[in-house]
């Protein structure tokens, strides 16, 4: 019985893993259902978020401030990206886009660091950080409330594609560019739109993941471990960021504790990326993705 | 517009080599070159940033009380290396020929990075310093001859930990039967210490078991609840950077106290502590050296460095444990600079020629006092067999504001690690098929 117990808690750790993972990934998906992006820089961008937030914290400032602060700038970063890189490149293959965010990330994650310094910010928004007994089961307070962020965030994006005017004409973009903009929907302003949308997600999984490891340059790492969840859960898909994120907590935790010891260990970093694999090769759009369908 | 944009680019050009790395420019009366390898950028350079401003500041304390070693001015120039060995080995060779006669001596700064240029060492008569650190067989100077992990070893460190678990257990005897989970970083410098770890479990009869965790550890939860159900009762963290404070977080959300977390130097600065919060309070940790500014070496730091205005980092870094580890090094560079040119003559030296100084090097406490480090820096005392010379391991408690002392400076199994080393070594030597040299004369 106590083996069963540990599975179920190394399952719901792995899946409140998961979630904390969509956090990252649906700021990728966002820009990429919008614009065709693939967002090398989101990863970055909830590092540049992070920083500016605890640094204007720093400054005396006091945290609700601090959010308004910081969500400015992410919209003013979302300007900047638009007017200065990619309303340069458009038309441009999406392999020179996705490059010109290599540029960005590496930009970002520079000035970030310079003005902000690269010691590590301690960010603590009393959010409880010790382990919880459910019963038999022990869980991380931290990784509960943080999957009801997630599950906030997701309905708030929610309703904003779908009551706002412009939540509809992102959606309008998202389905076909050409079509959005035969009908007046102008193209520039909701790529500015998305991306400061990206913003505000890198902005709260920076706060979670800042609270979690302390506000420091290894944030930015996170991403790698939404490129997976992407693959699995799809591009261009909110539940498949949510599903691929459960997918990939639950199977990378459980494989670490399950065959881990049989081969030495250090299985997280990989086994998300071999199942990733093995979706592109069966399902290349992944498991909520739009069908590629291509005319010739 | 054409002009001015060649201007711009040829003005840009100019300033590159100033914007490569901080670099002390060469003045008269010959200088001593100095190689610093340092990681300012990616997920350790938390932990790096104090330990190469610590480096830095004394070689400039050095220049500016002393004039420089024995009336040698020390030049240097940085290089990023992130940590990646790949990194290391080309810093390593666009540095090796700089200076009138060369590199000095290299400090890595990382177990992965050592492991990386080791052979190319005697080809290049290049001498290595990786103080508290590197590959530990390298104590064996008749294999090694390049190569000195000075101070304390792994191994020997490793020893003085399950030394002072004993303690807290009641002696040796009461080993038989524990459990030790080595939570370690996945690297060269994470495994290090397995093979001691397995002998002084088969001598005493405790058990371990070893939890790798991937670089650069921001995600540890599995790990952890394995921790958990292997039951351990005590944890051994040999962590960098990021990874310490997660393990310190996660083991608080498994109930793991942090007293029965017991960290190799490497995990035992406040950068490890400190973002750690309570999750780190009661941590135990291990140290070579003294904390803090009360030494008067330090106190010549912050006069002739901070004070003048000329220092590389902020203030507060100063007496921090990774900085003081940086000015530990620097000491130890340059004192062992100064031994060679006991022998060479007041002129810069090759990188041979410092080797010799190193192997040589022979610091009693009444040098250590002259220093000004007595309880910074440890008595050292190297030969050209014994490549570590000696030091002693102090265990040290968190306390949420500071570390405080957990324990007398405690010996290392010297004898056991002496052992293992020489074995060590002979099977490398006979893999290279290198011939030890002697050690007699």
């Amino acid at each position: 019985m106590d083996e069963l117990y540990f599975f179920l808690e190394v399952l719901i750790g792995g899946l409140l893993s998961g979630t904390m993972y969509s956090l990252v990934a649906l700021g990728f998906v966002l820009i990429y259902k919008a614009s065709g992006i693939f967002n090398f820089a989101q990863g970055t961008m909830v590092l540049f978020a992070a920083l500016t937030f605890v640094g204007v914290l720093e400054l005396g400032a006091p945290a609700l401030l601090a959010a308004v602060v910081t969500l400015a700038v992410m919209v003013v970063l979302a300007f900047a990206v638009e007017r200065l890189v990619f309303r340069h490149m458009v038309n441009q293959p999406q392999v020179i886009l996705f490059m010109a965010t290599i540029g960005l990330a590496y930009f970002l994650e520079g000035l970030g660091q310079t003005i902000w310094g690269t010691e590590v910010h301690v960010l603590d928004l009393g959010i409880p950080d010790r382990g919880l007994w459910l019963g038999p089961i022990l869980v991380s307070q931290f990784d509960l409330i943080a999957a009801v962020v997630v599950a906030l965030l997701v309905a708030a994006l929610g309703v904003f594609f779908r009551t706002t005017t412009m939540g509809r004409a992102l959606r309008g973009v998202a389905d076909d560019h050409q079509a959005a903009l035969s009908i007046g929907i102008p193209l520039h302003h909701v790529w500015v739109a998305v991306w400061s949308v990206a913003g505000f997600v890198a902005l709260v999984a920076g706060l979670v993941w800042g609270s979690k490891l302390g506000v420091q340059f290894s944030i930015s790492l996170v991403a790698l471990k939404a490129i997976p969840v992407m693959i699995i859960g799809g591009f261009t898909s909110i539940p498949g960021a949510i599903v691929g994120g459960l997918i990939v907590g639950a199977s990378e935790k459980l494989a670490e504790v399950y065959i881990g010891p049989f081969v030495g260990g250090g299985l997280e970093n990989w086994f998300p990326y071999m199942l990733a694999m093995l979706v592109l090769m069966v399902r290349p759009e992944g498991l909520f993705g739009e069908k590629i369908i291509e005319r010739v | 517009m054409q002009k001015h944009f060649i201007a711009a680019l040829a003005a840009l050009v100019l300033a590159l080599p100033g914007l490569a790395g901080a670099q002390e420019q060469s003045g008269d009366g010959g200088e001593q070159f100095v190689p610093v390898t340092s990681y300012r950028t990616g997920p350790y350079a938390v932990s790096g940033i104090p330990f190469m401003d610590g480096f830095i500041d004394y070689l400039k304390m050095v220049n500016a009380r002393d004039g420089g070693i024995e009336g040698v001015r020390i030049t240097w120039e940085e290089c990023e290396t992130a940590y990646k060995p790949d990194r290391f080995v080309e810093c390593y060779e666009r540095l090796k020929n700089r200076g009138e006669r060369g590199a000095s001596v290299f400090n890595p700064l990382g177990t992965p990075l050592t492991y990386a240029v080791i052979d190319r060492l005697p080809a290049d008569k290049m001498p290595l310093i990786t103080l508290g650190y590197g590959r530990t067989d390298a104590s064996d100077g008749r294999v090694f001859p390049y190569v000195f992990p000075l101070l304390v070893n792994y191994w020997s460190q490793s020893t003085a930990k399950i030394r002072y678990i004993a303690g807290l257990e009641g002696g040796h005897e009461h080993l038989k039967g524990l459990k030790i989970a080595n939570v370690h970083h996945d690297s060269a410098y994470g495994k290090e210490t397995g093979p001691v770890l397995a002998r002084q479990a088969e001598e005493y009869g405790f058990e371990v078991d070893h939890f790798p965790v991937v670089h650069p550890g921001i995600d540890q939860k599995a790990v952890w609840l394995n921790v958990r159900r292997y039951r351990p009762d005590y944890v051994i963290l040999r962590g960098w950077g990021v990874m310490n404070q997660t393990a310190l977080k996660e083991a608080a959300r498994i109930g793991l106290p942090a007293e029965k977390i017991i960290g190799v130097w490497w995990s035992c600065a406040e950068q490890d502590t400190v973002p750690a919060g309570d999750a780190a309070i009661g941590y135990t940790c291990s140290t070579f050296h003294g904390n803090g500014t009360d030494f008067p070496l330090i106190q010549d730091i912050l006069l002739h460095v901070h004070e003048a205005g000329n220092a590389t980092g902020p203030v507060e870094y100063v007496g921090t444990a990774s900085y003081n580890r940086g000015v530990i090094n620097a000491f130890v560079t340059v004192e062992a600079i100064r031994t060679g040119m006991g022998r060479y003559g007041a002129r810069a030296l090759s990188g041979e020629e410092v080797r010799w100084g190193i192997e040589n090097l022979d610091l009693d406490e009444a040098d250590i006092a002259a220093a000004g480090a007595t309880d910074l820096v440890p008595p050292l005392r190297v030969t050209c067999s014994d490549h570590e010379g000696g030091g002693k391991v102090l265990f040290v408690r968190w306390t949420g504001e500071t570390f405080e002392p957990a324990s007398d400076w405690l010996e290392p199994d010297r004898d056991l690690v002496r052992g293992m080393v020489e074995e060590s070594a002979a099977q490398y030597a006979a893999e290279k098929s290198i011939t030890p040299r002697s050690c007699d004369s």
